[in-house]
């Protein structure tokens, strides 16, 4: 077991090592300059060349990655240009924000995705089942953030019961009390399209197994049918739709670009669209290796966790 | 089944409970003003930053040596009590305000101002690198700044240089405390000290910055006890943060909307043209617009009536030559906008021959006061097509744009869309229309315009420190200009603000700054 941890910690060197590889040629291929965005239409060419020195854009690419490479693995992400602040104090707050937003809508997806599926498919064809599927279909096809803005003009400009924006309030907030009331609308909205699309699968799941012998077995058995949908039905189908919650897991956190702009929220997504409109390199850099590393990470996790369960899994 | 359809309902309806729902949600409390912001500041250091949103904030905590007086861009005293200037127009001695501390106690002196021009003009201050001052060239002609005695100071100038006191008026030229950037190197720009009427109190990143009343400031206090700056990028939300309470006042409403709240009793719109000029910068060095009659024909061509009117939704006037109506003092208002007269157009393309001529137009996708810039391409292309015109539009996001355009149109691009907003009617035509602005040169004559007589009148306009001498020199110069046509004038935006009607004494200032200090929130 150690054995395999510790390889798996080895491989992630190299995974890094060309994730910030890629992540660098990528920035350096977006066409707009630094130096022009920080000094705005007034910029001249010499003062250009000046700024470009100062910030030590005229290196060669290699220099230029070397010196990044080697500040951050001393834990110096360098200072945004943008926000005039250390780019780590500035990622380290944002991912947070991201984290408590995207984990929020990935417990309400998996909740809502799993229990409306299985409703589907244990009453196919009936009412609910009907009206369940329209609304998966509404749900999956409505771009998030119109959705955003339309339950933000509902529930927080007519009706005023939550707050339009923001992670916290101005005065007075900061518990959790208020945090939940700021993440209703953006966690939902966020959470709708993979609801829908984990509660369709769900359902085809479902459906599926309760065609399956075994579960015939069981009701011959004469099992209580909510034994059998629950304990048998339920598990089998499941074992399917995790990978997919997995994989939703990512598109939650991207589909947080959209949502974090429209609620406001003060999340990585966010802070990385203003960075490349700025042209805040290490901003960007620092933002998508610290993402994409946590992302290792949480892979790692993963098969380890999975491995423990099932040592037939290999690395 | 249903047990569990029943748990979940259950624990749902116990949240909403703990939460507790309520109207109250989002009122601001009395007294203190929630600005909604379009973004977050980038620094409150006035030596550092470009940006309006930015200015919005800093004039609030900062004085500088003199001020624009209030609904002008006309300069008064400040900081500095009054003023002598030498009769060769390159000595100013400035005798300062007594008594005068900054937010953190230091007291504000002639030292103090010396600090900070020194800091931002000469390499070798120490504090030189908590730059860089992109704006610092406003102040390129101070050769000195020498400290008389300890009320006075005397800015040694290395020519006359007429906008000196507006640049001055500019936030490039507040004045900050040294200690505080002494202290605060290069996190300076987050822990602002100035003498403003506000105190910086308090900066939450992507959340808010928190600035409360100077009980101590040397005119009367302001009347409000605090303000918070809040960044709401995305346009929609900030109305909606308006219309549900959130914010109290808003700036660049979207034309639709200022429509919709223009009609609401619960708030108040304010509107006030602004020293800005959108135009089209041409390429007089080759292609079809090294004649002049195309360049006019183009003036004539585009129907600028239906881009304000249409395009703009009316949050914009049209514009009539190279310098904004805002200057008042310096605007000649003899000139009117070239009508839009199709056929004029077409006759003057056929006396240069250049019928359907093809040219390449660049276009931004958005960008400091330019607006709403792809729709008001599109709309030029459409009426250039009119006049046989052939218009290839090639789109670019704001940076790369003016990688493209301030380098120079040639060999790449016929026309660009181009918008300034400045503080004196110098700064454009000196910085864009003279032979020695050409950008080899170092300016932003991307176009290639020149002309000895606007080279001598803008010269000269910049030596005379006389106002009424300046004027009459810059009404020529606009004369030369609108006949030579250079560029296609467009438009001059109206900024617009929307508060709601809890707001009391809120107005606009014509230098697109926010000037919070008489506002009462009821």
């Amino acid at each position: 077991m150690h054995v395999y941890i510790l390889r798996r910690l080895i491989l992630m060197v190299p995974v890094l090592l060309g994730l910030t590889v890629i992540v660098f040629l990528i920035m350096s291929m977006i066409p707009g300059d630094p130096a022009l965005a920080i000094l705005g239409s007034y910029a001249t060419p010499e003062n250009v060349a000046k700024l470009r020195a100062d910030l030590g854009l005229d290196k060669t690419m290699v220099e230029q990655y070397w010196i990044w490479l080697t500040n951050m693995l001393q834990g110096d992400f360098g200072r945004s240009y943008s926000l005039n602040r250390p780019v780590l104090d500035e990622i380290l707050e944002r991912f947070g924000a991201t984290l408590i937003l995207a984990g929020t809508s990935l417990v309400l997806c998996t909740i809502f995705g799993l229990l409306t599926g299985v409703i589907s498919a244990v009453r196919q064809y009936g009412w609910a089942d009907k009206a369940l599927t329209f609304a998966v279909l509404i749900g999956i096809s409505v771009p998030s953030f119109w959705l955003g803005l339309l339950l933000m003009m509902f529930f927080a400009v007519e009706l005023r019961w939550l707050p339009v924006s923001g992670m916290y309030a101005i005065y007075g907030g900061g518990d959790l009390p208020d945090l939940i009331r700021h993440l209703i609308l953006p966690s939902i909205t966020l959470a709708v399209v993979a609801t829908g699309i984990i509660a369709r699968l769900t359902r085809s799941n479902m459906l599926e197994v309760l065609r399956q012998d075994f579960i015939r077995t069981a009701r011959a058995k004469g099992l209580d049918e909510n034994r059998v949908i629950y304990r048998h039905a339920f598990k089998a189908a499941l074992v399917n739709v995790i990978p997919v919650i997995g994989v939703q897991a990512g598109f939650v956190l991207g589909g947080a670009v959209y949502i974090e702009t429209v609620f406001q929220w003060p999340g990585i997504g966010r802070m990385l669209v203003n960075a490349i409109s700025t042209r805040d390199i290490l901003l960007v850099q620092g933002g998508v290796v610290l993402v994409a590393g946590s992302y290792v990470l949480f892979n790692l996790f993963a098969d380890v966790i999975q491995h423990l369960l099932d040592p037939r899994v290999k690395a | 089944m249903k047990s569990l359809f029943k748990g979940v309902l259950a624990a749902a309806a116990l949240a909403v409970s703990a939460i507790g729902f309520g109207p109250a949600e989002a009122q601001t409390p009395p007294g203190v003003l929630v600005v909604g912001q379009i973004a977050e500041p980038k620094s409150l250091d006035p030596a550092a930053v470009t940006a309006v949103n930015d200015f919005r904030i800093l004039m609030n905590v900062y004085d500088g040596l003199v001020r624009y007086k209030d609904g002008t861009l006309e300069v008064e005293p400040a900081l500095a009590k009054s003023w002598t200037i030498s009769d060769d127009g390159t000595v100013y001695t400035f005798s300062l305000r007594d008594g005068v501390t900054f937010h953190d106690g230091t007291p504000f002196n002639a030292e103090a101002v010396k600090y900070n021009f020194d800091r931002m003009l000469d390499e070798d201050h120490p504090e030189h690198d908590t730059g860089p001052f992109p704006l610092s060239f406003f102040f390129s002609a101070v050769e000195e700044v020498e400290v008389v005695d300890d009320l006075t100071v005397k800015f040694q100038l290395n020519a006359p240089y007429a906008p000196f006191l507006s640049n001055l008026a500019y936030p490039t030229g507040l004045i900050v405390s040294p200690t505080a950037v002494r202290e605060g190197g290069a996190d300076y720009g987050r822990n602002p000290v100035g003498t403003g009427p506000f105190k910086f109190a308090e900066w939450e990143s992507n959340a808010k910055v928190v600035v409360v009343r100077n009980d101590d400031y040397w005119e009367d206090p302001a009347k409000l006890e605090a303000v918070v700056f809040r960044p709401i990028t995305d346009a929609n939300t900030r109305v909606a943060e308006l219309m549900a309470g959130g914010i109290d006042l808003m700036v660049e409403v979207p034309p639709d909307s200022l429509t919709q709240l223009s009609g609401d009793d619960n708030f108040s719109v304010y509107e006030q043209a602004g020293p800005h000029l959108w135009f089209l910068i041409l390429n007089l060095k080759e292609g079809p617009f090294k004649d002049k009659k195309v360049r006019q024909a183009i003036n004539y061509a585009i129907d600028k009536k239906a881009l304000v009117e249409n395009v703009l939704q009316g949050t914009a006037e049209i514009a009539t030559g190279p310098t904004p109506p805002a200057f008042a003092w310096a605007y000649n208002e003899q000139l009117q906008p070239y009508p839009h007269d199709v056929e004029k157009a077409k006759q003057l393309i056929k006396e240069a021959g250049a019928e359907g001529a093809e040219v390449v137009f660049y276009v931004t996708e958005g960008g400091s006061g330019m607006l709403d810039p792809v729709p008001m391409g599109a709309a030029i292309q459409a009426d250039l097509a009119q006049i046989g015109l052939t218009v290839a539009i090639e789109t670019y996001e704001w940076n790369t744009f003016l990688g493209k355009v301030n380098p120079g149109l040639e060999g790449k691009a016929d026309m660009a869309e181009m918008a300034w907003m400045t503080n004196d009617p110098d700064t454009l035509p000196y910085l864009a229309l003279r032979t020695d602005a050409w950008p080899d040169k170092g300016g932003f004559n991307s176009g290639y315009y020149s002309n000895p007589e606007v080279d001598k009148l803008l010269e000269a306009a910049r030596s005379s420190t006389d106002q009424a001498e300046r004027a009459k020199l810059y009404r020529e110069m606009q004369e030369i200009v609108y006949d030579d046509a250079p560029w296609a004038f467009i438009a001059n935006w109206k900024q617009n603000a929307v508060s709601s009607t809890l707001v009391d004494g809120f107005k606009l200032q014509p230098s697109f700054f926010l000037l919070l200090d008489d506002v009462v929130k009821n």
